[in-house]
């Protein structure tokens, strides 16, 4: 009798265990971000949603039906109760109800999840379009009609508090590893579509708020779409094993009513003609220093390392290297086209010339190389455009 | 005793067991000394692999990076994810169908026997290559498991030894299939038909041609990322011409089944235990084979399921949506008979039935999230996020490793002639079990939530289930130990001899035999009854 008390005293503890987790996440009160997925802010995150909700309940559902009858069996059809055994050991009847209800339930599943599948994929006709490259470790964004581009990589305090053992305690940085330098700035209420690539490895862009992920792949141009309901900023992350630093390429979106949408690409348009005058004049070699330091801290420490050492073996030191103290036109060409076969990525269309040209200047003569070659952003400007 | 196993005793004595070390271990033919040995290497890679999840759960206890580099931590995934797969659960069924297929089917042994020896001794020395890439220059392969290019192509010289070691498995695992084949088909007492079998023989032998059919899948598309990496060709390589996805299609093709291979003989072994300790025959025996092969031939059409982000077309996402849910059917007829069995039944709960029903219970729910995965709208959402961690653990962890767990508690009496300790069995499983779901619940929620799988760091808001997770794997992981306690009590120290029949409940051919049974298995065909046979249905 003892025994048996142990066994359903135990039972019961890994049954409520069990129960606890399953009502957590299916009770409707809880449906907050911890927990559950997002209802997100597009039709097609409310669709992946729904869809969630639906076949969670019906798992539920068929889980509590299941293990009721086992539960019910456990307690009542055991041998120390001196139930004794029946013999019987098959009923076609009961196959064939076991096997049609699952597939009416599957068939009536299926209708929600083919619209909403064909809902999410094909687009609509959309006003504008973002192209998305993936490399590693960071993502670049395009507005194809509007002409502006830039680099988004992890917000410099998320980047340093992540460092092995780096002493920063990660609740003190705002938004720890989902917060970047430069969000992408969407209009709000507008059909957009995506091309979405990769330039090394396969990556994947992900925000839960707008309901999908989809693959960045070298030498593929996937497409998807999205309507952003409600301006706020939304965050995400790379979503496919990419190399050591996956886990630190966020993805934030600032959306932003129509109307200041178009004040802030106006701000752009007048960055860039700005951008364009510094291209232009002649950098002291005090000013290259400065700004390359920076370019190389955001941009080239991740790989070569703060001290310049790199990180052997995938990642080559550039403190002596025969590159960053050999031929000037040599490095330019490996750094605007990036080494075939490496993590090296093709920076000419990544940077600015201007940020190329005082990352240059740095590293041939920073971490004790000593050419004293000073590049000029317009050397670059000129290079790249033949 | 029984007479019975008296006579087995002195039989004993005639069997010729080889003498000397090296004679019984290295160069055996011997199918239970052959499945001694797959056993005992899945452990050693249990474990070993299980050190390397303690490390991931370690990192992962707390956000920021406290023990290990983002590149080890992927080295460490990667390796898990293929010490386990390939070291400790597909051998370990290996050394189950080696022990007991004989047995059960009235033969003396294996039919290939040299081959059994070579398709073990191959394997220590494929994962000492594998392993060994750890203390490699360029570090052991951290693309994750799935090698997908051209991530996997960054890795460095020692990618070549991965490949081969991969190579050397897939040629253990297609000859260690060949033998269970050839054994069924061929070695079969008298009577013995095909609908007569143990259902664990039934799921080893569709195992096996699920075998056939994919190691050389695999072992195709990592010589294409090894000519990639080292020759120059371009099969993957966009610039090149080549299509990286492709790969991933060849890999699920693979991948696919391979996880029914895993899973496959966890349901025979599920399929014997819980009619025993029922004391009342497996409920509906034939629509359970059907069941397994309706599940054996979806597997090779589901693969692209694992691919929904990828940017299909759309029709392809709706044919692989519409197949996995399919699974659904077939894999429910198998838990409703496994509770159909259950329902009515005498029941004792000894540790391999608590082991069996945790299995029914927790691979239920992952196959629930399986069926949730399978809505391509909604996996938009969950792929490769800790839903999906969650998802494939329950069915591997409490799914496969506990039916090994039950098998082992389960045969372990016959095979050693023992009895282990009933009452640390029974300590094992509530720990083993509690703990895993502590260890993979919360990971769902996780995955919800938004937690991409395969990072070494998150973002605070993913703190606390992260930490309850890793507490849960810390105790499961030690929890473990306790296994291994007492399986060495039972084989080196238990002085509580077993009976022939072991389990008041226990039907087929195994246990008219002694515990332990005579070195080789049955040299005279047994006479097949309605006694002998395990399931034996028609009868009402």
């Amino acid at each position: 009798m003892k025994k048996q008390n142990t066994f359903i005293v135990a039972a019961a503890v890994t049954a409520a265990v069990i129960a606890a987790f399953w009502l957590l996440l299916a009770a409707p009160g809880y449906t907050g971000n911890e927990i559950n997925m997002p209802r997100g802010v597009t039709s097609q995150s409310m669709m992946s949603y729904q869809l969630h909700m639906i076949i969670l309940w019906v798992c539920v559902v068929i889980g509590v039906l299941v293990f009721s009858a086992m539960f019910i069996s456990i307690v009542l059809h055991r041998k120390s109760k001196g139930h004794e055994a029946a013999q019987f050991t098959h009923s076609m009847k009961a196959e064939i109800i076991w096997t049609l209800i699952p597939v009416l339930i599957l068939i009536v599943m299926a209708v929600p999840a083919t619209t909403a599948l064909i809902h999410m994929e094909v687009a609509p006709e959309t006003e504008m379009t973002i192209k998305i490259t993936g490399f590693q470790w960071r993502w670049k964004y395009e507005y194809v009609e509007d002409d502006i581009q830039f680099i988004s990589s992890l917000h410099a305090d998320s980047n340093a508090a992540r460092r092995l053992a780096s002493g920063t305690d990660p609740d003190s940085v705002e938004n720890y590893l989902l917060e970047v330098d430069k969000p992408l700035v969407l209009p709000a209420n507008t059909k957009i579509k995506f091309l979405i690539t990769a330039d090394d490895v396969i990556h994947s862009w992900w925000v839960p708020a707008l309901g999908w992920k989809r693959d960045a792949i070298p030498g593929f141009i996937n497409e998807a779409w999205t309507e952003i309901m409600e301006p706020g900023v939304y965050r995400g992350q790379c979503a496919e094993l990419c190399g050591k630093d996956h886990g630190f390429m966020p993805i934030v979106l600032n959306v932003l009513p129509r109307a200041e949408y178009e004040l802030w690409t106006q701000q752009q348009h007048q960055g860039m003609a700005r951008e364009q005058a510094e291209t232009e004049r002649l950098w002291t070699r005090e000013e290259l220093m400065k700004q390359g330091e920076n370019v190389y801290a955001a941009q080239c420490a991740t790989c070569h390392q703060a001290d310049g050492q790199g990180l052997a073996p995938a990642f080559p030191a550039l403190a002596g290297s025969g590159v960053t103290n050999g031929p000037l036109n040599d490095n330019i060409e490996i750094v605007l086209h990036g080494r075939e076969g490496t993590a090296m990525q093709a920076w000419g269309t990544m940077l600015s010339e201007t940020d190329i040209a005082a990352a240059l200047t740095y590293t041939r003569n920073a971490f004790g190389n000593e050419t004293g070659d000073v590049v000029q952003p317009r050397t670059i400007a000129r290079i790249k455009n033949g | 005793m029984s007479i019975e196993s008296h006579d087995a005793a002195h039989d004993d004595n005639h069997d010729h067991k080889p003498t000397g070390f090296l004679n019984r271990w290295l160069f055996t033919t011997n199918h239970k000394d052959i499945g001694t040995l797959y056993l005992v290497f899945a452990l050693l890679m249990f474990f070993i692999g299980g050190s390397m999840a303690m490390v991931i759960r370690a990192e992962l206890f707390m956000p920021g990076l406290q023990l290990v580099e983002p590149e080890f931590f992927n080295q460490m995934t990667t390796m898990h994810a293929l010490i386990m797969v390939f070291g400790a659960v597909m051998p370990a069924w290996v050394g189950f169908a080696n022990w007991n297929i004989p047995m059960m089917i009235g033969a003396p042994d294996m039919a290939l026997p040299r081959m059994n020896n070579w398709s073990f001794w191959i394997l220590p020395f494929a994962f000492t290559m594998l392993l060994s890439t750890l203390f490699m220059d360029s570090g052991g392969p951290a693309a994750g498991w799935t090698l997908y290019p051209p991530l996997s192509l960054q890795g460095g010289q020692s990618f070549a030894f991965v490949v081969f070691s991969i190579h050397m498995m897939g040629i253990s695992s297609i000859m260690g299939s060949i033998n269970v084949i050839a054994t069924i088909l061929n070695m079969r007492a008298p009577g013995m038909s095909l609908m007569k079998m143990p259902l664990f023989v039934w799921t080893w032998l569709i195992t096996a041609f699920l075998l056939i059919a994919v190691m050389p899948v695999l072992a195709g598309a990592v010589t294409m990322l090894l000519t990639d990496h080292f020759f120059g060709t371009s099969f993957f390589n966009a610039a090149g011409g080549g299509d990286p996805v492709m790969f991933q299609h060849i890999f699920w093709f693979f991948g696919h089944p391979e996880v029914y291979i895993m899973i496959l003989p966890a349901f025979g072994v599920i399929s014997e235990i819980l009619p025993t300790f029922s004391r009342k025959p497996l409920f509906g025996y034939t629509a359970m084979v059907y069941a397994t092969a309706s599940i054996a031939f979806l597997s090779f059409i589901v693969w692209a399921h694992h691919m929904f982000t990828v940017g299909m077309p759309l029709t392809g996402e709706l044919f692989f949506m519409y197949a996995t849910l399919l699974i659904a059917v077939p894999t429910g007829v198998k838990v409703f008979n496994w509770v159909s069995t259950m329902w009515k039944g005498s029941m004792t709960f000894e540790t391999p039935m608590l082991f069996a029903i945790g299995f029914v219970v927790l691979f239920t729910i992952g196959g629930l999230s399986g069926l949730m995965l399978a809505i391509a709208a909604a996996d938009l959402q969950y792929h490769d996020t800790y839903f999906v961690v969650a998802h494939f653990h329950y069915v591997l962890v409490p799914g496969s490793v506990f039916a090994l767990m039950a098998g082992v508690y389960y045969w372990l009496p016959k095979w050693t002639g023992r009895m282990y300790s009933e009452k640390w069995g029974k300590i094992h499983f509530w720990i083993s079990a509690i703990s895993v779901n502590i260890l993979f619940f919360p990971q769902h929620y996780l995955g919800l939530a938004g937690m991409p799988r395969r990072i070494p760091d998150y973002s605070t808001q993913f703190a606390d289930f992260n930490m309850i997770s890793s507490i849960g794997g810390f105790i499961f992981g030690a929890s473990q130990l306790i296994f291994v306690g007492v399986v060495a009590h039972c084989v080196f120290r238990s002085r509580q001899a077993a009976t022939g029949r072991v389990w008041e409940g226990a039907k087929g051919l195994e246990w008219t035999l002694s515990s332990p049974p005579p070195y080789h298995s049955f040299n005279t065909p047994p006479v097949i009854d309605s006694s002998t046979v395990a399931h034996a249905e028609g009868t009402h």
